[in-house]
């Protein structure tokens, strides 16, 4: 609690909080088209923008192939080269350009400033290994330190993300037991632990080295829903007491109306929307976002059948519910017809994240009247008091 | 004892693996104790076989190669009739060397038992030896493939194909003949010993560099999968680099399908050695081995006279050996499986 506190203090006192931790600038990510050599180069990410303040929560959401993943794997620059390459863009990490460092400077970026969680807690931790050993591994990669501070280390972090509670409430009066415990369970292989389990020890794996940025690719896909909420829950504490960004990936609105500060949608490798949570939650302005939420099955009305994202986005009287329509500010959509759209500056990059009122971007394209105003990258130092 | 219907099993009452309650009977293995008793005979037989016998006067030779050709062909000991006992008696007094002869002796007088186990001592560890090296040669290319992929992967992956292509007995041939050739033009003309320890090398050369083909297929489909498993990308989010993934994440879980497929390449390597020999273009006379040794038990096989105290004993050894070294592997594989192993 005290630590909320502090943060708030902090705010108030406008202490480099209002600096984003993270920030990706007109990203463009392509891949090779295997199967056809000839074929244009499959673009996965085109010109995408998104910034992370400390201990805020950006989600990150989508359908599938939206680039999401793609996005948080450039900042790690793990994307495979070839066939992936980063064709545009910076992602600046407190002020350096990740994209511009060697690999050999990557590697202690990768696990210690920024960290990674991934979708499967039953297949990210190598089978052959102890936890204890792998953990020991992501602390001695980036941290000189002795292998005894590293085990004392490795066992904080796993009492953090809770790893012992079952162990602590059954040796409740017996500390020595309780101790050697923590340390046997160490020397666990992985297959041992169950799902919400492993992906706690993946969690603490990321977190040992007190990255700054945490990078949550659909941490909670696999696991069931107790075990989504603990792990969300306990992200969220970890975040407050630490001052760590995230950006979490996920395909699960609910997920985001619970965690998130700030939301950015994208479709087609782009970003279409970029808003405050509740916002968003709240008047989805962009058509595919809108689309995406009228495709929730809600329990409240009677549907015959669930509407699909196409089902919004083809109907050309959706683009024309947004605030600025008739100033020319026509969503960008991708199958949208010619005669529909407003008449363009150029074709050649026909696209622009225009904030279309303050902090609150949509994906449009660009007029010359839009083009004129110019534009602000998106940012949004904001962050839901819970 | 009646179980009340709501009695419920305990995970950890039940057997421990998945195969039921008779795997946990013997967890070695039928075939990996057989195994160990082959390899603890033949390993006590060493010293009697390759010990030095007295020939004549001052001249000594290693048992496996001492004959004395008044005794050429005798049966085995407890077939001996009393012009057999005669000739050894004889022999004998005429302080002349006298084989053991508990499995007869061959043409040239030399002891069949005793060269049976030299045969297996040099069949056996040239059959380990070969499939160490070949396993070793296979599982670097084979990872080295995989792992750099691309223009590397086809020029490795090709010449494996095209290795594959030739005949693998003809390409056995080729190497022995050349290591051979080349020896002798390196080294000109060299004693009978070392020519009989280049004869096991240029055949351990041989076989393990047409062994290594398939282990590299292997190993380089093992990486193209491990390589994309999520702990490895897991890892590499961790700031691991190249050289620590590969030695650290990937290797360690190569063990099991290597080490497996490494124990059946070893019959396999004994079983090729012994079909070249048997050919006459593996370890040749006097150097035996289980090959050469049927080989040469063959031709005594007559209607007339069936001496097969020199054909079964190898032929029995080298069924023993394949057998007992199938089932050791077929029994590490199972244990190194995760999912059947308990």
């Amino acid at each position: 609690m005290a630590d909320i506190h502090a943060s708030v203090q902090a705010r108030a006192a406008g202490q480099l909080l209002t600096k984003p931790v993270l920030e990706v600038a007109d990203l463009a990510v392509s891949f090779d088209n295997a199967s056809n050599p000839g074929a244009p180069r499959i673009q996965a990410v085109a010109g995408v923008s998104m910034s992370v303040f400390p201990q805020q929560t950006l989600a990150v959401v989508g359908e599938s192939g939206c680039g999401k993943s793609v996005t948080a794997l450039s900042t790690m620059q793990l994307v495979p080269s070839p066939p992936g390459r980063v064709d545009r863009g910076t992602i600046l990490l407190e002020g350096t350009d990740l994209l511009s460092l060697t690999e050999q400077q990557m590697l202690s970026v990768r696990g210690g400033r920024v960290a990674m969680i991934f979708q499967e807690p039953m297949t990210s931790l190598n089978p052959v290994y102890t936890i204890g050993d792998q953990i020991l591994e992501a602390i001695l990669l980036h941290q000189k330190v002795t292998v005894e501070e590293a085990i004392e280390r490795a066992i904080n972090s796993l009492e953090t993300v809770g790893i012992y509670n079952r162990l602590k409430e059954r040796f409740k009066s017996d500390a020595m037991a309780l101790k050697r415990g923590k340390s046997e369970l160490l020397d666990e292989y992985p297959h041992r632990f169950s799902g919400g389990m492993r992906q706690r020890v993946m969690i603490a794996m990321a977190l040992v080295c007190q990255p700054t940025v945490l990078l949550a690719d659909e941490p909670t896909t696999a696991l069931d829903v107790t075990i989504q909420a603990q792990i969300l829950e306990l992200l969220r504490d970890l975040q407050r007491s630490r001052g760590m960004a995230i950006m979490l990936i996920t395909h699960n609105l609910g997920v985001v109306a619970e965690n998130a500060d700030v939301v950015c949608v994208m479709y087609g490798g782009r970003v279409v929307e970029y808003a405050q949570v509740f916002e968003l939650f709240d008047r989805p302005m962009h058509p595919y976002t809108r689309g995406l939420f009228s495709s929730i099955p809600g329990l409240q009305h009677r549907l015959r059948r669930l509407t699909t994202v196409e089902e919004v986005t083809g109907n050309p009287a959706e683009f024309r519910k947004l605030p600025g329509a008739e100033r020319g500010v026509i969503p960008w959509w991708p199958g949208l017809p010619k005669e529909a759209r407003p008449p363009l500056e150029s074709e050649r990059e026909p696209y622009c994240l225009h904030e279309i009122q303050p902090g609150r971007w949509i994906g449009c394209w660009r007029t010359p009247e839009l083009a004129a105003q110019g534009s602000r990258r998106p940012e949004l130092d904001y962050r839901r008091d819970s | 004892m009646t179980a009340s219907p709501v009695d419920v099993i305990e995970p950890a009452q039940m057997p421990a693996t998945s195969r039921g309650g008779r795997a946990n009977i013997n967890r070695l293995g039928i075939g990996l104790w057989l195994l160990l008793t082959l390899v603890a005979l033949v390993a006590l037989s060493t010293p009697w076989a390759f010990g030095e016998v007295t020939l004549s006067g001052n001249v000594s030779a290693p048992r496996w190669a001492a004959g004395n050709l008044q005794l050429s062909l005798m049966p085995p000991l407890w077939m001996a009739d009393q012009a057999d006992m005669e000739r050894a008696q004889k022999a004998r007094e005429a302080k002349q060397y006298v084989p053991a002869m508990l499995l007869g002796t061959d043409r040239l007088g030399r002891d069949v038992f005793a060269r049976l186990c030299a045969g297996s001592v040099i069949s056996l560890s040239l059959g380990i030896s070969a499939a160490l090296v070949a396993t070793a040669i296979g599982v670097f290319w084979g990872a080295a493939a995989a792992w750099f992929g691309g223009r590397v992967d086809s020029v490795l992956m090709r010449s494996v194909d095209v290795l594959y292509a030739l005949p693998s007995m003809l390409l056995v041939t080729l190497l022995g003949v050349a290591v051979d050739g080349f020896a002798e033009r390196a080294l000109g003309d060299f004693a009978p010993t070392s020519r009989q320890v280049l004869n096991f090398f240029t055949m351990l050369v041989a076989i393990s560099g047409v062994g290594w083909l398939t282990m590299s297929r292997v190993v380089r489909g093992q990486v193209l999968s491990l390589r994309e498993r999520p702990y490895v990308e897991a890892a590499r989010a961790a700031g691991a680099g190249t050289g620590r993934i590969f030695w650290w994440h990937l290797l360690p879980n190569l063990a099991g399908p290597v080490a497996a497929y490494a124990a059946l390449a070893v019959p396999g390597a004994i079983l090729s050695e012994s079909f070249l020999s048997f050919l006459g273009i593996g370890i040749r006379d006097p150097l035996p081995s289980l090959g050469n040794l049927a080989a040469a038990g063959l031709p005594e096989l007559n209607l007339v006279k069936g001496r097969w105290w020199l054909l079964v004993p190898p032929c029995a050894v080298v069924a023993f050996a394949l057998l007992t070294l199938n089932f050791a592997a077929d029994r590490l594989r199972d244990r190194l499986d995760p999912a059947l192993a308990g």
